[in-house]
């Protein structure tokens, strides 16, 4: 039971990468930038999990599940943000966000 | 038999990840984006089962795809389907650049794995206990066991930021609150 090489999973890896990274870029609405970091994430995570397999060492692994412990953190904090942007009547719109602007 | 079988396998899942992760910064809607993670997720699963790391799997789909996104859909229910519509009136030049930018990573990352690896990357011969919730445990409270301690601080932290972002919202949300700087007039005497 071999299947693909190492080099596919890392292929799609990157690939879900640079889709989180376009979402990112071109949305406005933070609940969409929040999920596509979460899709960067999995990439990354993907990745890891690949080279865990090649070198034949759990590390990559146990570096994925803190990966996962940072993202659910980050999706706590993130999502109590936008709660709070929400409570105070701002639009959901990253853009607009520009009180901090030097 | 079995070859074939795996890479069908992998097929469908790498597609089903790739189609719903393009899904998930298509729609319009932050429900059906949400949604569109959750298979993106589950079929990550598949793959990190593919990869013989079993626990990781059972952990995504318990973690991600149970906690997390249920969260995301609560708030996401909370806070109305509104978002922007991401190809609305034409391409942008910040869409075009964002898109232009991302297949530059994208071919750079792919040029530098073709270079390194060169099609070498093979599976190493692993036991078969690689990836066993039982072998995981033991990595992570003998070799790994600062970072294990220090995720749970991590998590902690998340935690009690949460309560105190939810906490300040509230007491916003009633007026007793004193107002930021550059939001709105500070009311005299307060409430």
């Amino acid at each position: 039971m071999k299947g693909p090489e190492v080099a596919w999973y890392l292929g799609v890896a990157a690939f879900l990468f640079t889709t989180g990274a376009v979402g990112v870029l071109i949305r406005r609405s933070p609940l969409i930038i929040l999920l596509s970091l979460e899709i960067m994430l999995n990439g990354a995570n993907l990745a890891l999990i690949a080279m865990a397999r090649h070198t034949g060492n759990l590390g990559g692994q146990i570096f994925a599940l803190a990966v996962m412990a940072v993202a659910a953190s980050e999706v706590v904090v993130g999502l109590g943000l936008i709660v709070a942007m929400a409570r105070r009547h701002l639009d959901l719109d990253v853009d607009k966000l520009s009180t901090l602007r030097g | 038999m079995g070859n074939v079988l795996v890479w069908a396998v992998w097929v469908g899942a790498a597609f089903a990840c790739l189609g719903s992760g393009i899904a998930v910064i298509s729609f319009t809607n932050p429900f059906y984006s949400a949604l569109a993670l959750i298979g993106n997720l589950g079929s990550l699963a598949v793959l990190y089962l593919l990869l013989s790391a079993e626990f990781v799997a059972a952990a995504q789909v318990l973690i991600y795809a149970g906690a997390v996104m249920v969260m995301f859909l609560f708030v996401i229910a909370y806070l109305g389907g509104r978002a922007d519509a991401p190809w609305a009136g034409g391409p942008s030049w910040q869409t075009i650049g964002a898109v232009g930018a991302a297949g530059a990573l994208l071919v750079e990352i792919i040029v530098a794995i073709g270079l390194k690896a060169g099609g070498s990357l093979s599976h190493a011969d692993v036991s078969e206990s690689f990836g066993s919730p039982a072998a995981i445990g033991r990595s992570f409270l003998t070799d790994h066991l600062l970072a294990f301690e220090i995720t749970s601080i991590v998590l902690l932290i998340a935690a009690v930021g949460g309560v105190v972002l939810g906490s300040y919202a509230r007491r916003e949300h009633w007026g007793a609150a004193e107002p930021l700087a550059g939001d709105r007039p500070p009311v005299e005497g307060g409430v």
